[in-house]
């Protein structure tokens, strides 16, 4: 409950201050909810099921503002509440959005809270839609003349796929025994083939479309490129987890009859998209747009593990989605920063910029390693389980999406090359301290979580097992 | 102590790499030696006490955390110490620690002294993880560790983009090998349940796996690994363009250590490739393949590293075929006398670039022989070591392998033969024209030629020792049972009685008469002087000077120009695969999946137009889309 509203009223505060808020006022209160975090994770912890916290009618007796906690939300909230500081310390520039920028961020942080905490279907619904508003008035200060496809395009998108999640649930809420919302009540619905198929291709379609599985993606690279850089980070380090968390959360659970007609779909789709991103990756020169494929590429890996319906592609998809978040938000930070003083981030307009900051250079390079998932890096873990349990569904597929191991290192050491290396007149203005705080957490996760990956797991394990059990239950024995 | 012994360097590059900036050039220097020096010494201790008292285990084993548990899956972070890791540390630590005293000299004008010397001491931790992991993923780490300090130290002079490109390439090809062997792992585990060497290679010995189909798939796939890290056919290309590093590191990543992992790692799955002989035939192929062809594009290289590091892509392709006829020992013993010998010939190399104020193309030497004694000599005697001068290192290291090969089959022993009398002929010409005849350069003047300082000469000194008197580690056993045979013993050990034996199934020695020996020997040694004689009157008595590459017609031209193998490669794979993502890029994704979903997302023009006015009017429309959804609901509810 905390997590939600202290946000929310955060934003209120910066919009009231106006020019007098500070980046460290903001960067304070953007930390606030990461001590509630910390206590749910002491009071409540992560031994038993997805526990609630917080339980109250809200629109009406049926639609419940209810919150839960367990170590799939705990993991969630840290990512969250985790890198939204980390988006205001360093991602919103000093002009005059700065203010409503900030303030939107906040907002966000508050509704994506609430998304990871629902555990009514509703709820989840208002606000995963919630999450949006922010992030399309944000999108809506980007530039270009194609700005208003651009945002025609991502609205279409993410507007059919909610329909579609809204009639899915809406159809499950009106077959529960007592029209209740709650996740459990939704979840004891039994479904009939097609129905299971239309009420999880609803649901799967809306998650689909946010993380983005190919061919639902087309929204996101222009969208990616043109916002502002707060937008873009939180969009793609925290928003497009709300898709895989969803499949995690919510759409395994209540239609896992569905996934003997999805899953090879989804895993191939899911696949060709590892290498589809990649291969765009490879001939990008705008720096934006070449990360906003990668992350096509690298989502693609985590949805395709998921679907796997492995231990360990279920467990890995949970490490490496928020290994995603760390390392595709502090890429966008090392392009804004180097966007903002050498007033360019085309590769073949830059060039030699590692003379110019060496300390940029170290962040810069430890960032692109755990992206390319060198081992003792954040990315290594992960990745390795998401492959392991690709090999467990088909051999082939392992050796297809294990493609990206090469893929990666030719485009993300293309991109350092470009900027970094060689001969160039451009420099990177020496970093403020809010900026080295911001690469100082994201340095501080990439090395944890690469010696120490199993803490990640030991956090989620309970959670993942549980939502293994469901699915055998239906679909046999998970490997 | 084991611990110690690995992180000591990883310390000395927390400490360059953080401190560095601050620190003055000698204490970085010596720190970065000192680390590894510290290294060595434990190193040292812990085999002594390995093999000397038999109180101690067959192998020390530490387990610092559990890496990765999930579900049946278990990986724990832990270090085993046995006898063939043993002698992998050693070579690590040992060449590592006189590479590194060369360095203080040779880098001491770079910018990026620290640096340089934090990266040497992160390569040198990878390493020793590599070797010293107790398992295949410790392993894997360790592989991809040192792929990565061999990137940054590749491109480490990174304002020049051809050096950049050069360490791209390598990450790349290296990486192309690593999802072979990450394949293979996840196929070990398939099979054997368990990464741990101890786990698997009890299974395989106990023939848990009836299929040796199983078995062969795997040492395929790890020797894919093996093509990329040491560079073979067809993933060699890379190690060539990777002389743009800065030369120590030639010699300590590209010669002495890194470039021989794969060997380590298929000793290592020795279980593994005993039971398929189909695997241990393609090793085989491949690495006489690379061997001769990477002998003879040798013949016709002008850049002194390019020279040493075809080189290098040769002798590694011998070590492969010794591993391809099951010559496990003689494959060990080639890589610890090509240590010596090869990391003397590239600290040489480096040295005469050093005094020739970075001049690298032989045409433009010669007669240095007079201004650079000690280099002079030292590289007479690597270069005597690697063609085989009797009863030097490499003579009885290559002479092992050819011995093997003869038992095995005699085409390749005739064609081995041929490439080490190709490398005969390489190298003299080299040296030859290196040090000997006629200064040919204009740039600078002869008296501006100067012998490098003591730093370098001193490593230079002891390696030149090591590569004369290298061969007692394993010496043959014409030259009495007493003395010979030592590493043989080391690697055939029986595990005291438990199971932990270094080759699973023990060698046995090839079968063959002591005349027939005595004819191969005689026959290296003919090898030996008809390439020496030969190069030497063409080169000294006739002072010919090698030819520039575009003056080369016929074969000369295809071998100067490496068989145009990186041409090939472009075209087959990079510009296809440019090729490939502009087309994705610009046309499938822009057009075709964007219009696709446009169509679809529209539906048709009203919507659209609908959907417009929502967009153009304001972000209230879509507010009130989700109110009237909420409402429907409310609806829904009251009925």
């Amino acid at each position: 409950m905390e997590v939600i509203i202290i946000p929310i009223l955060a934003s209120i505060a910066v919009m009231a201050l106006g020019k007098r808020n500070s980046i460290g006022l903001s960067a304070i209160l953007s930390l606030l909810p990461l001590i509630f975090v910390a206590q749910f994770f002491q009071r409540v912890g992560v031994d038993g099921g997805w526990k609630t916290l917080f339980d109250q009618p809200w629109i009406s007796d049926s639609i419940r503002f209810t919150t839960g906690f367990d170590g799939l939300t705990g993991v969630l909230l840290l990512l969250t509440n985790i890198l939204v500081p980390v988006i205001v310390l360093g991602g919103i520039r000093n002009d005059e959005n700065q203010t409503k920028i900030t303030a939107l961020t906040l907002f966000m942080q508050g509704a994506l809270n609430g998304v990871f905490m629902a555990q009514d279907g509703l709820m989840f619904y208002i606000f995963w839609e919630l999450a949006l508003i922010p992030i399309y008035f944000i999108t809506l200060k980007m530039s270009g003349e194609n700005a208003f496809k651009i945002t025609l395009r991502f609205f279409v998108y993410t507007f059919v796929g909610s329909l579609a999640m809204l009639a899915s649930l809406i159809y499950l809420f009106l077959h529960t025994a007592n029209f209740s919302f709650s996740f459990e009540a939704l979840r004891a619905v039994e479904l009939s083939h097609t129905e299971s198929l239309l009420v999880g291709g609803g649901i799967l379609l809306a998650f689909l479309v946010k993380i983005p599985v190919l061919p639902f993606h087309s929204w996101q690279a222009d969208t990616y490129t043109n916002a502002p850089a707060a937008g873009t980070m939180l969009l793609s380090g925290i928003m497009l987890k709300m898709g895989l968390y969803g499949l995690l959360r919510w759409y395994l659970p209540l239609a896992p009859e569905s996934l003997e007609f999805f899953q090879p779909w989804v895993v191939g789709l899911a696949v060709a998209g590892v290498i589809y991103g990649a291969l765009i990756a490879m001939r990008q020169k705008d720096m934006k747009r070449l990360v906003a494929f990668s992350s096509l590429s690298h989502v693609g890996l985590i949805a395709a593990g998921i679907m796997t319906l492995t231990l360990e592609g279920l467990e890995g998809s949970v490490i490496q989605l928020f290994v995603h978040g760390i390392n595709v938000v502090g890429l966008f930070l090392v392009i804004e920063l180097i966007e903002r003083s050498a007033g360019t981030r085309i590769l073949g307009e830059l060039g030699g910029l590692a003379k110019s900051n060496r300390l940029f250079m170290i962040f810069f390079m430890l960032i692109a390693l755990g992206t390319v998932a060198v081992p003792f890096t954040n990315g290594f873990p992960g990745e390795l389980l998401l492959l392991k349990s690709m090999y467990a569904y088909k051999p082939s597929m392992a050796l297809l999406s294990g493609l990206t191991i090469i893929f990666c290192v030719v485009y993300i050491f293309r991109m350092v090359q470009f900027s970094m290396f060689g001969e160039g007149k451009a420099a990177v203005a020496s970093l403020k301290w809010n900026e080295i705080l911001a690469f100082g957490i994201i340095a501080a996760l990439i090395l944890g979580l690469g010696f120490m990956p199993q803490m990640m797991i030991d956090i989620v394990h309970n959670s993942i097992v549980q939502i293994g059990q469901w699915v055998s239950e239906v679909r046999g024995v998970m490997s | 102590m084991l611990t110690l012994m690995i992180f000591l360097p990883l310390l000395g590059f927390l400490v360059n790499g953080i401190f560095g900036k601050f620190l003055p050039k000698a204490i970085s220097g010596w720190l970065g030696t000192a680390a590894v020096l510290g290294s060595f010494v434990i190193a040292l201790m812990s085999f002594m006490d390995l093999t000397g008292d038999t109180t101690i285990p067959e192998r020390i084993y530490t387990k610092l955390f559990t890496f990765l548990h999930v579900g049946n899956f278990h990986v724990d972070f832990a270090f085993q110490f046995d006898r063939l890791s043993a002698v992998m540390t050693l070579i690590i630590t040992g060449i590592g620690t006189l590479i590194h005293l060369y360095s203080i000299a040779y880098m001491h004008e770079d910018e990026g002294f620290y640096k340089f010397f934090a990266y040497l001491n992160l390569f040198i931790f990878n390493m020793l993880v590599l070797v010293l992991g107790s398992n295949y993923l410790m392993l894997f780490f360790g592989w991809e560790g040192v792929g990565l300090c061999s990137y940054l130290l590749i491109g480490f002079w990174y304002k020049n983009a051809d050096y950049g490109k050069a360490a791209r390439k390598a990450f790349v090809m290296n990486r192309i090998g690593d999802l072979g062997l990450l394949l293979g792992l996840f196929l070990i585990y398939d099979t054997y349940g368990s990464f741990e060497y101890q786990e698997v290679f009890r299974s395989v010995f106990a023939g848990s796996v009836e299929s040796n189909a199983v078995n062969t798939a795997i040492a395929l796939l790890l020797f894919i690994g093996a093509m990329g890290k040491s560079a073979q056919i067809p993933l060699y290309t890379w190690l060539p363009d990777a002389m743009a590093g800065p030369t120590p590191v030639s010699a300590l990543i590209h010669a002495a250590t890194m470039v021989t992992a794969g060997i380590y790692l298929v000793i290592r799955s020795e279980a593994i490739y005993a039971l398929s002989p189909l695997a241990r035939e393609v090793v085989m192929w491949i690495g006489l393949a690379t061997s001769l062809m990477a002998a003879l594009i040798g013949l016709k290289q002008n850049d002194i590293k390019k020279v040493l590091a075809y080189s290098t892509v040769s002798q590694l392709g011998l070590m492969f075929i010794a591993l391809g006829c099951g010559a496990y020992t003689a494959a060990l013993f080639h890589v610890i006398t090509h240590a010596f010998f090869k990391a003397l010939l590239f600290l040489g190399s480096g040295s005469v670039i050093h005094g020739m104020h970075h001049e690298q193309d032989i045409r433009h030497m010669g007669g240095l022989r007079k201004k650079m004694p000690i280099t002079y000599l030292t590289f007479l005697i690597g270069t005597l070591a690697i063609t085989g001068f009797p009863f030097l290192s490499g003579f009885f290291s290559k002479d092992e392998i050819l011995v093997s090969a003869f038992a095995h089959n005699k085409l390749v022993f005739g064609l081995a033969l041929i490439g080490a009398g190709i490398t005969g002929f390489y190298m003299f010409r080299m040296f030859f024209v290196t040090f000997h005849g006629t200064y040919r350069n204009t740039h600078h003047s002869f008296d501006k030629v100067h012998e490098s300082p003591w730093l370098m000469t001193l490593p230079l000194l002891v390696l030149a020792v090591l590569s004369v008197i290298g061969g007692v580690v394993n010496l043959p056993h014409y030259l009495g049972e007493g003395i010979s045979g030592i590493l043989h013993h080391t690697l055939n050990y029986d595990g005291g009685g438990k199971f932990s034996p270094i080759l699973i199934y023990p060698e046995h020695a090839p079968e063959i008469e002591h005349t027939t020996e005595w004819l191969l020997l005689g026959m290296a040694v003919s090898v030996f002087v008809i390439a020496f004689l030969h190069t030497r009157n063409k080169y000294v008595v006739q002072g010919a000077v090698p030819e520039a590459d575009s003056a080369q017609t016929g074969m000369g031209k295809v071998l100067a120009n490496k068989f145009y193998v990186d041409e090939a490669y472009d075209t087959a794979f990079v510009s296809s695969l440019e090729a490939a993502g502009e087309v994705v890029g610009n046309y499938v994704d822009d057009k075709a999946v964007k219009g696709l979903v446009d169509g679809v997302g529209s539906g048709s023009n009203g919507i659209s137009r609908l959907l417009s006015k929502i967009q153009n009017g304001n972000i209230e429309y879509y507010l009130v889309y989700m109110v009237i959804g909420v409402a429907l609901l409310l609806a829904f509810n009251l009925f």
